[in-house]
């Protein structure tokens, strides 16, 4: 019995001569938000909708929950909420009568489905728009609307793809928040290639491009894979000839030293190094030790979005 | 088996709800009933063959149902598709074949609702005179079974399609091809070349055959047979081309 709600090995899924999906594996333990990034037509789609049961898979295992979701699709498929890509529902039902709907297929008897249902008019803020057919309302209420349906049965796990697509930055921001205030028991994925939305929400990061899985790893620990992309970046305002660029190599003690003619009078010099982060006040002693005139000095980070385009680009060349 | 059947109840009621959220059940109930009185009346001639049977009310159903069936039927797998709403549907705990006969048993009961709309005609003809209400009865219940047949095969056909107006065309025309099998002109032209069996086969496949003699009176159990296998075979192609086509 393994502790993961979602476990899935080798995964294979393929349309016609295109492989949508290739060997990809996928655990997914309580509490965990593991953030599903990846370029349009990476595969992220067919994945989730492999682990949701709509497709099945050309190869490979999928277990909800220790529950194989081959052999036994109803039971698993209890396990799960999901909102699928778009957020589709039946427009011409009011909001209550959609989500009383989805509660009877989910097995939620009178009782229970009552208080389900008004749960979730409070915690998804649905009461204002309550009894309005959905074909009415805002893409932001149609997308609380479709979490509103993923959440109704109180999943264990729960698939979300792309559920800020579209949603304006207060709107994005809500359902970050709301996503955060779930997220603590239970597993959820979200799709998206939106970078800031993994950094503020996600446990972990799952990058896939043309079908395979290239990184699975906390964002913390993504970003220390890619420690040589951390840069002290210093903007003088002196121009360096190559005795001086040798002597700003030595005194300087990092892997990699730049400098670049920033424009007729100024050069940046760019510091980073492959084992730590380059210190910024180290890094200015030094060069005040040649009398430089600086007019700029930085630090700057690797963002999730700089390792997203490495291990994406490196993968395209490939 | 209760909650199996619970399921396919609340998908039913669900579908069954649906015609009636928007204009289209009564706009199609309107239709329907001034469709099939007109025809009754002024084609039929109901009061220039001074006879007391329903006779010239039920001789149109075929070929109005070849157009009323597939207006019914055609958003039922087509709608789910274009709109994305089959992925929320497979992904719920439930199985293929209760999403395809709830869906069909909503349309064929809404197909009821309207057949019962037409009963005043039937106690027109009984005011006017004697008719044999045993044959009206016979009558009603195989034209909602002839409808039951059309439907089913619409929504066998809708689930090909996104385009509910594709799923309408190809559902009229297969509607069509099964009508005209027991047309004496198809029969004689296959009957000119073909071994007897074959022209019996298809006359046998005829809608129009089957739904003659019930309008006589004649329910035999090949007729009921005919009509549910019917439905049976197209909702299980139906339940195949939904997996198959789902995720197009």
């Amino acid at each position: 019995m393994s502790d993961k709600l979602i476990n899935a090995t080798n995964l294979k899924k393929s349309f016609d001569q295109f492989i949508a999906v290739d060997n990809i594996d996928l655990s997914v333990s309580r509490g965990e938000v593991v953030g599903f990034l990846g370029p349009n037509g990476a595969g992220k789609s067919t994945t989730m909708k492999m682990l949701t049961g709509f497709l099945e898979p050309d190869n490979g295992e999928i277990f909800i929950n220790n529950i194989n979701l081959k052999s036994d699709p109803l039971k698993a498929k209890e396990y799960i909420g999901y909102l699928p890509e778009g957020a589709p529902s039946y427009s011409d039902m009011i909001v209550e009568d959609f989500l009383s709907f989805i509660g009877k297929m989910r097995g939620l008897n009178n009782n229970s489905l009552s208080n389900r249902l008004e749960e979730m008019a409070n915690k998804i803020n649905l009461k204002e728009m309550w009894n309005r057919p959905i074909e009415t309302l805002s893409k932001g209420f149609k997308r609380r609307v479709g979490i509103a349906q993923a959440l109704i049965h109180d999943p264990d796990i729960l698939i979300l793809d792309e559920p800020t697509d579209g949603l304006d930055p207060n709107q994005k921001h809500e359902m970050r928040n709301l996503i955060k205030r779930i997220s603590t028991n239970k597993a959820i994925v979200i799709s998206t290639h939106i970078l800031e939305e993994v950094e503020a929400v996600c446990s972990r990061a799952v990058i896939i491009a043309n079908g395979k899985l290239l990184a699975n790893d906390t964002p913390k620990n993504l970003e220390n894979k890619f420690l040589n992309k951390n840069t002290v970046s210093i903007k003088v305002s002196n121009k360096i000839n190559n005795v001086i660029s040798k002597e700003i190599k030595s005194l300087l003690k990092y892997d990699d030293v730049k400098i670049q003619k920033t424009d007729i009078s100024t050069h940046t010099i760019l510091v980073s190094d492959n084992q730590k982060n380059p210190n910024l006040n180290t890094v200015l002693k030094q060069i005040n030790k040649l009398k430089l005139d600086v007019i700029e000095a930085n630090f700057q980070k690797v963002s999730l979005e700089e390792i997203f385009r490495t291990i994406t680009s490196d993968n395209n060349s490939k | 088996m209760n909650n199996y059947l619970n399921k396919t109840y609340i998908i039913l009621d669900r579908e069954l709800k649906g015609y009636f959220r928007t204009p289209l059940a009564s706009i199609f109930l309107l239709v329907f009933l001034a469709l099939s009185s007109g025809m009754t009346f002024f084609l039929g001639r109901f009061f220039e063959r001074d006879q007391a049977d329903l006779t010239a009310f039920f001789s149109w159903h075929p070929w109005l149902f070849l157009v009323l069936m597939p207006a019914i039927g055609m958003r039922l797998w087509a709608e789910e598709r274009r709109s994305g709403t089959i992925e929320l549907l497979i992904t719920l705990p439930v199985t293929n074949t209760q999403l395809v006969v709830g869906k069909f048993l909503a349309s064929w009961i809404f197909t009821l609702i309207a057949l019962i709309l037409t009963m005043p005609i039937w106690i027109t003809v009984n005011y006017l005179g004697e008719p044999d209400n045993h044959v009206i009865l016979i009558s009603y219940f195989g034209s909602w079974l002839m409808a039951g047949a059309f439907l089913a095969l619409t929504s066998c056909l809708s689930a090909l399609t996104k385009n509910q107006v594709i799923a309408f065309i190809i559902s009229s025309i297969s509607g069509f091809v099964l009508i005209m099998a027991g047309f004496n002109l198809v029969l004689s032209a296959v009957r000119s070349w073909s071994p007897n069996w074959i022209t019996e086969t298809i006359s046998s496949m005829s809608f129009l055959s089957h739904f003659s003699r019930i309008q006589m009176g004649v329910f035999d159990l090949s007729t009921l047979v005919f009509f549910i296998s019917m439905i049976i075979l197209c909702l299980w192609i139906n339940v195949q081309l939904v997996q198959v086509k789902k995720a197009d």
